[in-house]
């Protein structure tokens, strides 16, 4: 019984959100899309049947047949194969850089809106530095010092891309901290950190959860960038971006069009839904949209 | 009896771009333990902000706060740390807002918040003791069917059923002090009554000594053991209530009490005090209130009145508190 009302409770104002979010046809589509991508990347062994680093040169250069689905490249590995496992490589990637960033941006907008003054002036300055850095540059640099490597990717991109969301969350925050519940709060005792997880980051939530799924698109294409450049991922193992890395020489652009077509055209898509859903959650998130 | 908050010459001034706002100007002021202060006054006496700066609840650097003495149990409020500042709110001192509109997060129950005031003054890991407390709570300021309405949220409760749920934040970690600030303003007239008889009930059963800010007199009659009148920033005139209210020893209090309506005599009209409060940017010079005042002299336009004390602890601030006696 109690627990019943409790989830009447919260589940009326997320009904709206849901509804809201069913009425936008694209953002469902790319929604249907993302889960197949996700599923297709999980369960990417028993799908593809084949070792996606087994090469086989006496079936290089294969164009797609029955068994090798989207054709081979040029040391015989199976390019469906290598396609579906890269989707977890790209997909891990994105997720993890923009977790980064949402938690990062999360608590250092907070912080800066809560205690404001010269720590709000610090943190929002390192922002504006980050922002206004050709990010791509300086991921290149850092990674030539490093040495290129998944890990760097991700902290790189997340570094990159943090100020968006402490941005959103700085301005949740100024305008939350003059409320009275807020002083209420701490007339009871609450501190900074009480304050933010209990007032700001729930009233956050809804716009940070929609620039946290624009990060992942971002840093999805950023990955496929970075791995194109052999900055990322290294091979042999397979991402988006270093299978594009094929496409460099122009016999394969024009004879072996099943090498390059696929995991472009799987980044360019997978970076499209992952968009068109954070512009349903957006609105959905809105309530003044009904 | 003992004191519980000793404040002296208190001043907070309010830095804005252009200008210096004095909104407290030299306050004294003395709760004793278990007794209820009325501080009254007109909007921007300055009233709410001695209250916020007994808990430095003022956004420092903005607000300036200076005092020859801020203790509480004798302890210096003035060097606490944050740390030690978060223990007291809440804590030993519990505060009721004005307006339970908006001093109650919208999107949390009213049960998580009053287990919210409880959770951070006990032990923070059992939620489940602090939720049953809050119900407890929330039945010992009489809200019916505690345990139902805990998991409602402020928009199900009413303007008094939510100042009971302030009231029992406020009460939730057994305070020695309750500063009220304007409890009843926000309520329907018919709902004060209830709040105030709740107040009472609920400083018998702390035995809380109570900091009651209000511009009410009827208020203040009900409720009060001693007044405390503020005007411009300064304290103008403390008694215990019967004395205030028999034979006022200041102008601006007089001036208050003759304000009211009564029912025992056979005007119509009410008798305002002339004027308006003086703009704390540029506060006149000598005693505040002389533009307004009846009984104003030369000597009132160049000199500050000290809040002088006349016995049976009452004190006044006027140059001719004689000519009142």
């Amino acid at each position: 019984m109690t627990i019943q009302v409790e989830v009447l409770d919260e589940a009326v104002p997320r009904r709206g959100a849901l509804r809201r979010f069913r009425r936008h046809p694209v953002a469902l589509a790319g929604l249907v899309f993302l889960f197949l991508v996700v599923l297709a990347a999980i369960f990417a062994r028993p799908l593809s049947g084949h070792d996606p680093n087994q090469i086989d040169l006496l079936a290089a250069r294969a164009a797609p047949s029955g068994e090798h689905w989207l054709g081979t490249d040029s040391t015989g590995r199976d390019v469906f194969s290598r396609l579906v496992f890269a989707g977890r490589v790209s997909l891990g990637v994105g997720i993890a850089s923009a977790a980064l960033a949402v938690v990062l941006g999360t608590v250092l907008g907070g912080i800066a809106g809560l205690l404001g003054g010269w720590v709000d002036g610090l943190v929002m300055r390192i922002a504006d530095v980050f922002m206004s850095f050709p990010s791509l540059v300086v991921i290149v640099v850092v990674a030539g010092i490093l040495g290129p490597s998944v890990v760097t990717m991700v902290i790189a991109i997340g570094l990159f891309q943090w100020p968006v969301c402490g941005r959103i969350v700085r301005g949740v925050t100024l305008s939350l901290r003059e409320q009275e519940y807020v002083l209420a709060s701490r007339a009871t005792g609450a501190g900074p950190m009480w304050l933010l997880r209990r007032h700001i980051i729930p009233a956050a939530l809804p716009p940070v959860s929609v620039a946290a799924t624009l990060a992942v698109a971002q840093a999805i294409a950023l990955e496929a960038t970075l791995s194109f450049l052999g900055l990322g991922v290294q091979p042999p193992s397979a991402s988006w971006g270093n299978m594009l890395t094929d496409a460099q020489s122009l016999t394969v652009i024009r004879t072996e069009p099943w090498l390059w077509l696929s995991p472009g055209v799987a980044v360019a898509l997978t970076v499209l839904a992952v968009n068109f859903i954070g512009d349903g959650l957006r609105d959905a998130v809105d309530p003044r949209q009904s | 009896m003992t004191v519980l908050l000793r404040i002296e010459n208190l001043s907070v001034d309010f830095h804005t771009d252009d200008a210096v706002v004095h909104a407290v100007d030299g306050v004294d002021l003395e709760v004793h333990e278990g007794e209820i202060v009325a501080v009254v006054g007109e909007s921007g006496s300055g009233k709410t902000v001695t209250a916020m700066s007994v808990l430095r609840l003022l956004r420092e650097p903005a607000a300036r706060v200076s005092a020859g003495t801020l203790a509480f149990r004798g302890q210096d409020l003035r060097g606490l740390s944050p740390r030690q500042l978060r223990a007291i709110r809440g804590g030993p001192v519990g505060m009721i807002f004005q307006d339970p509109m908006t001093a109650l997060n919208p999107v949390l129950s009213i049960g998580d918040q009053i287990a919210e005031t409880v959770l951070l003054h006990q032990d923070r890991r059992d939620r489940k003791a602090a939720r049953a407390r809050a119900v407890e709570l929330l039945a010992l300021v009489g809200v019916p069917d505690a345990a139902h309405r805990a998991r409602q949220y402020p928009h199900e409760f009413s303007g008094g059923m939510r100042q009971r749920a302030m009231i029992a934040m406020a009460i939730a970690n057994d305070p020695d002090l309750i500063i009220a600030d304007e409890p009843t303003t926000a309520l329907d007239v018919t709902i004060q009554a209830q709040v105030l008889q709740l107040l009472r009930k609920a400083q018998r059963e702390t035995g809380a000594a109570t900091i009651l800010i209000t511009h009410d007199l009827g208020v203040v009659a009900e409720l009060a053991d001693r007044v405390v009148v503020m005007y411009a920033g300064r304290v103008v005139e403390t008694a215990e209530v019967h004395a205030l209210f028999g034979k006022p020893r200041h102008p601006y209090t007089l001036g208050l009490l003759a304000s009211l309506p009564r029912m025992d005599t056979e005007t119509d009209r009410l008798d305002p005090i002339p004027g308006n409060p003086p703009n704390m940017a540029s506060p006149p010079p000598g005693c505040p209130f002389h533009p307004r005042c009846p009984l104003a002299r030369d000597i009132c336009r160049t000199e500050r009145p000290a809040l002088l004390d006349l016995g049976d602890g009452r004190r006044s601030a006027c140059h001719f508190h004689e000519e009142l006696a």
